[in-house]
């Protein structure tokens, strides 16, 4: 086993690792802190951000990358996430199949014991494979699995809980149960705690479910090639969660340095930027995609032995979407950058530190960039779920990541043209739906609360 | 007027920008010898096709400069001159499969303005109606809801709405064509399932920017002063409210003009609509890099266009406004 460090989870942990230091440094600094604890201090803001670590969480066990059987050129890339997902990975069937059917979609040949050849619908290799026959066992099995994973889901959140609020109604001097309600459902203090301990308390359970019924059924049934579409799913979240944060993290430096050069210096420097971010925001976005797409596929096809193996291929294709990407939109924080500067040069402490000879560079790093930081972080936060819908439309003009790779826009892409059949194949486009939808919803509402807490007109993240 | 101009003047430069990096993308990046085998696959391909295949689409000029040439046509017989400059004539040439560009673009822009703007007109009557209402009824429980529905509608990707719309009304209750165009007037019931998609997936983005535009408004003083001398919270509502938070939708509105009849390339393609949008994704599909590169150029012309148009608009409607 060989682990294998691919460009776009190199990336990623540099991302985890300034966030990292960024709490490490906010810790200390209460200005900063203050904002949070505004985001802590909502419903929405905790219960948000606990769908939206989960999805994390998955990302990043996709993003630990390794070649099991040491490095070859033929030898798959895999993930920590197939690896404890292993099953569902590994069970394909022939084609499509409904959720949690036991039969397969298509109907085919079958030889019978006696001989005789009919047309009927064959059992699947895995889904339902246990029962013996189907018809009548299925509704049980799958209540039983309902059961097993809730009832696993909630021994572990019992096991989680009931020590803390044990502590809880120790310290205090309550009874377990008034001590359960204020962790659950009453809030005490600043912190909106019960939002945070429900959801994760919802996720748990849903999770147990989940993990109980994949292992025994397709829970949103397979697609042509027989996959899982559950897994496709899940696995798309890397997919997306990068799409979402890589693009603007890219062309982040870029943006700061010129936005700020462009609003202290002002004169000839801020001509030069402003027609450079006007030019490239005047070309339109898709069309620029579409162009900078077809060349790199020209450059693939030409260095195709480059390319040792369909991951990296797959891997470098999405990198160079999200620098694309983020060519096309990181103009906008620029313009944004430049304006609050433009009014930060003008403030009594710059002037000061200026007229004590203060130089620009020190000035700019240590009075402008700071105080611009929030627009960058909001501005984050707001263009996240943009560019996960984005993907998913880039993937239908096909000049989203690579088809090979697993994401929700090649899903909806692949899925289009089975809406025609009849009967229809729709488990595909739903289980892409659901899972994008509530990625992009947690990711509004957090984004909305995040703009909330760094607004300073509304005077709230002060508290 | 002389304001207009200078800002028209302003655009050369950055038109020049444009064509500069288009030209980098499609010819610098990427030789023509590349395009060629792309074009004519990868296998069994001789450099004599290679070759008959770049003077065939003139891609067999030197870039930038050609050194065997005398006088003026040293510049003017180049790919640069030829496939980029030209285009400032709106000159398109032809495209990689031989037809007229310009023809084709004349000819294919009707059809997309027949879905732009109903789709653009419905909607902004929809959302500023729905937004006025929020607005009105703000802090209340159809606030918060109609808030909520809106960021919920915001979430989902517009690929469900179109494939839901055709799924919903034309695949089970037979009401409209799933897709296709005809000629003339004919023409109105392929219209409708795409401007209906193309307004209800507007609504949440669009109803929430305009709630937010209201309450800013309505939370300045002249407001609370108006209210103040006795008036009626309708009559604030639609004579002082929605007059000056118009300025902004307005203006927004004009950025997008030009460019609604470059058209929406998702609701054309997926409602197989003969406009400009499926143009584009057809050319980039079939990798026609004529077609994308006089696209690319038309788009850029068309948001300088309305970035003019909107500071004229702003002196318009808002007289506290002025060119300088």
């Amino acid at each position: 086993m060989t682990p294998v460090l691919l460009w776009t989870d190199l990336l990623l942990f540099v991302l985890l690792g300034g966030i990292a230091l960024f709490v490490w440094h906010a810790r200390r600094h209460d200005h900063l802190r203050r904002p949070w604890r505004y985001v802590a201090g909502s419903r929405v803001g905790m219960a948000t951000a606990v769908i939206l670590s989960a999805y994390v969480v998955i990302g990043v066990l996709d993003s630990l990358h390794f070649q099991p059987h040491g490095g070859k050129a033929s030898d798959d890339v895999l993930s920590l996430f197939d690896w404890l997902v292993g099953d569902l990975r590994e069970h394909q069937e022939k084609t499509y199949s409904a959720p949690f059917s036991a039969w397969l979609y298509a109907k085919e040949s079958i030889e019978q014991p006696d001989g005789t050849i009919v047309r009927a619908y064959p059992r699947l290799r895995w889904g339902g494979a246990a029962l013996r026959d189907p018809r009548r066992e299925r509704g049980a099995d799958i209540a039983r699995r309902v059961g097993l994973g809730a009832g696993a889901a909630l021994l572990l959140l019992a096991a989680l809980y009931l020590p803390l609020a044990w502590r809880i109604a120790r310290r205090d001097g309550v009874s377990l149960g008034a001590a359960l309600h204020g962790l659950f459902i009453r809030r005490r203090g600043r912190v909106a705690w019960p939002a945070f301990h429900l959801t994760m308390a919802v996720l748990v359970v849903s999770a147990g479910v989940l993990i109980a019924l994949a292992a025994g059924y397709h829970v949103f049934g397979t697609d042509k090639v027989g996959e899982d579409v559950f897994y496709q799913a899940l696995k798309s979240i890397r997919t997306g969660l990068l799409i979402g944060t890589l693009t603007t993290l890219v062309m982040l430096p870029a943006a700061l340095l010129l936005g700020i050069l462009a609003g202290y210096y002002r004169g000839w420097i801020d001509d030069l930027i402003q027609y450079l971010y006007t030019t490239l925001s005047s070309i339109p976005g898709v069309l620029l995609i579409a162009a900078a797409i077809l060349m790199l596929q020209v450059y693939m096809a030409e260095h195709a032995a480059e390319f040792d193996s369909l991951a990296r291929r797959a891997d470098l294709r999405l990198l160079f979407l999200c620098v694309i990407l983020g060519i096309t939109s990181w103009t906008t924080l620029c313009r944004l950058l430049r304006g609050e500067t433009l009014k930060l040069r003008e403030l009594e402490y710059v002037q000061a530190a200026r007229a004590f000879g203060v130089r620009g560079p020190a000035i700019l790093s240590r009075h402008i960039l700071p105080n611009v930081m929030h627009i960058v972080l909001i501005s984050i936060v707001l263009d996240f779920s943009g560019l996960v819908l984005a993907e998913a439309v880039l993937a239908y003009v096909n000049i989203g990541v690579d088809p090979t790779m697993n994401s929700w826009g090649n899903m909806i892409n692949s899925a289009r043209l089975e809406l025609a059949r009849e009967p229809i194949v729709w488990w595909s486009l739903a289980a892409a739906f659901v899972f994008m939808f509530v990625l992009v919803l947690a990711a509004n509402l957090f984004a909305d609360v995040v703009r909330d807490a760094f607004d300073p007109r509304l005077g709230r993240g002060r508290g | 007027m002389a304001y207009i101009v200078r800002r028209a003047l302003y655009a050369i430069p950055i038109l020049i920008g444009v064509n500069i990096i288009t030209f980098v993308l499609f010819f610098v990046l990427n030789s023509p010898d590349d395009m060629a085998r792309l074009h004519l696959g990868t296998k069994h391909v001789t450099p004599e096709a290679i070759s008959a295949w770049k003077h065939e689409h003139g891609y067999d000029k030197p870039l930038l400069f050609n050194a065997r040439r005398d006088g003026i046509e040293a510049l003017t017989d180049t790919i640069f001159f030829r496939n980029s400059a030209r285009l400032f004539a709106f000159d398109f040439g032809l495209s990689d499969s031989g037809r007229d560009i310009g023809h084709d673009i004349a000819q294919r822009m009707w059809p997309s303005l027949a879905i732009a703007v109903p789709t653009l007109l419905v909607g902004l009557a929809i959302n500023i109606t729905l937004a006025l209402m929020l607005a009105l009824f703000r802090a209340t429980y159809l606030d918060f809801w109609g808030v909520v529905i809106a960021v919920a509608m915001m979430s989902i990707s517009s690929l469900f709405y179109i494939i839901g719309g055709q799924f919903l009304l034309g695949k089970l209750l037979h009401l409209v064509p799933i897709s296709g165009y005809d000629t003339g007037a004919a023409a109105w019931k392929f219209l409708v399932l795409p401007v209906i998609v193309g307004v209800i997936s507007g609504i949440g983005s669009g109803v929430r920017w305009y709630r937010t535009l209201f309450l800013e408004e309505i939370g300045k003083d002249y407001v609370r002063t108006a209210r103040a001398k006795g008036l009626g919270e309708m009559r604030l509502m639609f004579a002082h409210v929605l007059r000056n938070a118009l300025i902004p939708i307005l203006t927004g509105v004009v950025v997008i003009l030009p460019l609604l009849f470059m058209g929406s390339l998702l609701v054309e393609s997926f409602f197989g609509i003969p406009g400009l949008g499926s143009y584009t994704i057809d050319a980039i599909n079939r990798q026609d890099f004529a077609i994308v590169r006089s696209m690319v150029f038309l788009g850029s012309v068309m948001y300088i266009l309305g970035l003019i148009l909107t500071d004229v608009s702003y002196t318009l409607v808002d007289p506290r406004v002025r060119l300088s």
